[in-house]
C-alpha cells in the first residue's frame, strides 16, 4: 500500500497540461497581423494552444531566423522569402503553404476620387500617389506591374510617394499626405465592402498574384502546437477570417 | 478603452530594461568618461569617436550588425556560446547589450564634459591634503560630477525608453521577452489599431513629461555648475 502523494498528482497535472496547451511562436508579415490575431483568439479556443505573435517586416524576419530566432512558423508577406529559407535549410521541407492571397486596391479617403474603373490614374487630379516600395514590399511591386501593364508607369512615377511598407503607404494616403495609393484590399475591408472613401479593386489579371506563404521553421519542427496552427489555418475557420478581411483562398 | 494587460507588460519591461540598463551604463561609463577626460594618449581621439558612433549609426544599421555579431555565425556568439552562456539575440539580455552601446554616447559624454570642467585644481588641493588617488576620485570628483551623472543618467534613461530600430532588430518583437513600449505602438499601428496605439504613446508622452518635469522642479541646483 502507498501512501497518498500529491506531489506526484501535481507533477502529473502540470505535465499533462504542458502536454495538451503548447505554446506556437510565430513571426506575422505586418500586413496580416489583425486577421491572425482573430485567428490566435479562436486557434487558442478551439485547440487549447496558444499563438504567440511578433509582427514584422518579411526581410527583417529573414535576418532574424537567419540569426536564431527562435520563431516555429512564419508568416510571409511573399512568396521568395519561405522558398529561400527551406533552400537554405532553416525551415522544415515541404511544409511551405499559401495561407492568403492578396487583393491590390487603388484607395483614397475622400468620397469620389477614385472610381469603380480607376479612371482616375488617367484623367488625374491628384499631385501625390502612394506606393509602397516594389523592390521589397509585395505590393508595391504589383502596383508597379498594374501601371505597366497600363502604360502608365512613365506619367504618374513622378507623383510616387513611396512607403517602406503596405501599413506606412496606408499611413500615407490616410492621414491626407497623399491623395489616393495602392494598398491591400486587407486595410480597408470591412463587413464584405470598402469601409470609408473611394476605391478601385485593381483586377487580378494586371499583376502577379500576391501569394503570402507560411512555413514551419525548425524550432517548429515536431512541435505539436505548431503542426496543429498549420492545420488550423488550411481549415475553414481560419478561411472564414480570411477572405472576411479581404484577402482571397 | 485604456491600456491592455500586453500593454502593461511592455511597459514594465521597457522600465527593467531602460533600469538595468542605465546602472550599467553608469558603472561602464564613469571609468570611460574619467580616462577620456584625463588622458593624454593618442587612443584618446579613436576612442572617442567609437563612443559617438552610435549618434551617427541609423539604429536599425547598428542592430542588423549587432543582430549578426551575437548571432551563431558571428564573434560575439561565438563567444557567448563557448563561455555557456547561449545566444543573445531574442532574450532580454540581449536587449540590454544592445541597449547599453546604442545609449552609450549619452551616458559617456555628459560625465566626460563634467570631469574636464572641474579641471585639475580641485584634485591637486586634495592630493597636497594628502588624499590618495581612490580617495580623489570618490570623495571629490564624483561630488563635483554630480550634475553631469544627473544628465547622463536621465538621457541614458530616456534614450533607451525612446529606443526602437535596435530592439525591434534583436529583439524580435516577442511579447513579453522583448516587446518594449516603443515597439508595442508600431504593432499596434501595423495592425492599424490606431486608438490603442494613441493610448500607449499618450501613456509614454505623459510618464516621459512628468519625469523630466520632476527632475527639472525639484533639482534646481543640480542644473548648475
Amino acid at each position: 500500500m502507498t501512501r497518498f502523494r500529491p506531489w506526484l498528482l501535481l507533477t502529473l497535472v502540470f505535465a499533462s497540461g504542458s502536454l495538451q496547451a503548447d505554446e506556437v511562436r510565430v513571426a506575422v508579415a505586418a500586413n496580416f497581423i489583425a486577421p491572425m490575431k482573430e485567428i490566435a483568439t479562436v486557434f487558442e479556443r478551439d485547440t487549447g494552444h496558444r499563438a504567440s505573435l511578433s509582427s514584422g517586416a518579411t526581410g527583417k524576419f529573414y535576418a532574424q531566423v537567419q540569426n536564431g530566432a527562435p520563431f516555429q512558423v512564419l508568416l510571409a508577406a511573399d512568396e521568395e522569402t519561405p522558398e529561400r529559407l527551406e533552400r537554405e535549410g532553416l525551415a522544415m521541407t515541404g511544409s511551405r503553404f499559401t495561407y492568403a492571397v492578396g487583393r491590390l486596391v487603388l484607395w483614397s479617403p475622400r468620397e469620389g476620387l477614385v472610381d469603380a474603373q480607376g479612371e482616375v490614374l488617367r484623367t488625374g487630379g491628384f499631385d501625390r500617389l502612394a506606393v509602397a516600395n516594389p523592390r521589397v514590399a509585395p505590393y508595391g511591386a504589383a502596383a508597379v506591374q498594374t501601371l505597366t501593364r497600363l502604360g502608365l508607369l512613365s506619367a504618374l512615377e513622378p507623383r510616387f510617394v513611396q512607403g517602406e511598407n503596405i501599413a506606412q503607404t496606408f499611413q500615407f494616403v490616410e492621414s491626407g499626405g497623399a491623395d489616393l495609393g495602392f494598398v491591400a484590399l486587407s486595410q480597408v475591408w470591412r463587413d464584405g465592402r470598402i469601409a470609408s472613401g473611394s476605391a478601385w479593386v485593381v483586377p487580378t489579371d494586371l499583376h502577379a498574384p500576391i501569394r503570402q506563404d507560411a512555413i514551419v521553421l525548425l524550432p517548429g519542427a515536431r512541435a505539436a502546437a505548431a503542426e496543429a496552427l498549420v492545420r488550423y489555418l488550411q481549415g475553414d475557420t481560419a478561411r472564414a477570417i480570411i477572405t472576411a478581411y479581404g484577402y482571397e483562398r | 478603452m485604456g491600456l491592455a494587460d500586453a500593454d502593461l507588460g511592455a511597459i514594465g519591461l521597457t522600465l527593467r530594461l531602460a533600469t538595468t540598463t542605465t546602472a550599467l551604463l553608469l558603472l561602464l561609463g564613469t571609468p570611460l568618461a574619467w580616462w577620456l577626460a584625463r588622458t593624454r594618449s593618442r587612443w584618446k581621439g579613436p576612442v572617442g569617436a567609437v563612443v559617438a558612433l552610435p549618434l551617427v549609426l541609423p539604429p536599425t544599421v547598428l542592430g542588423f550588425y549587432l543582430l549578426v555579431a551575437m548571432g551563431p555565425h558571428g564573434p560575439v556568439g561565438q563567444l557567448t556560446q563557448s563561455l555557456g552562456l547561449g545566444l543573445l539575440p531574442f532574450t532580454f539580455p540581449g536587449l540590454v547589450v544592445g541597449s547599453v552601446l546604442y545609449s552609450l554616447p549619452f551616458v559617456v559624454q555628459p560625465v566626460q564634459n563634467a570631469f574636464e570642467a572641474m579641471g585639475e585644481r580641485p584634485l591637486e588641493v586634495a592630493a597636497t591634503l594628502r588624499a590618495s588617488a581612490l580617495d580623489r576620485f570618490f570623495t571629490v570628483a564624483l561630488p563635483l560630477a554630480r550634475p553631469g551623472f544627473v544628465t547622463a543618467a536621465v538621457l541614458g534613461f530616456a534614450h533607451t525608453v525612446g529606443e526602437f530600430g535596435v530592439v525591434l532588430m534583436i529583439g524580435g518583437n516577442i511579447p513579453g521577452v522583448t516587446r518594449v513600449v516603443s515597439v508595442q505602438i508600431y504593432d499596434h499601428v501595423e495592425a492599424l489599431e490606431y486608438v490603442q496605439a494613441h493610448w500607449l504613446a499618450g501613456t509614454m508622452v505623459a510618464f516621459s513629461f512628468l519625469v523630466l518635469l520632476a527632475l527639472y522642479t525639484f533639482a534646481p541646483g543640480r542644473w548648475q555648475r
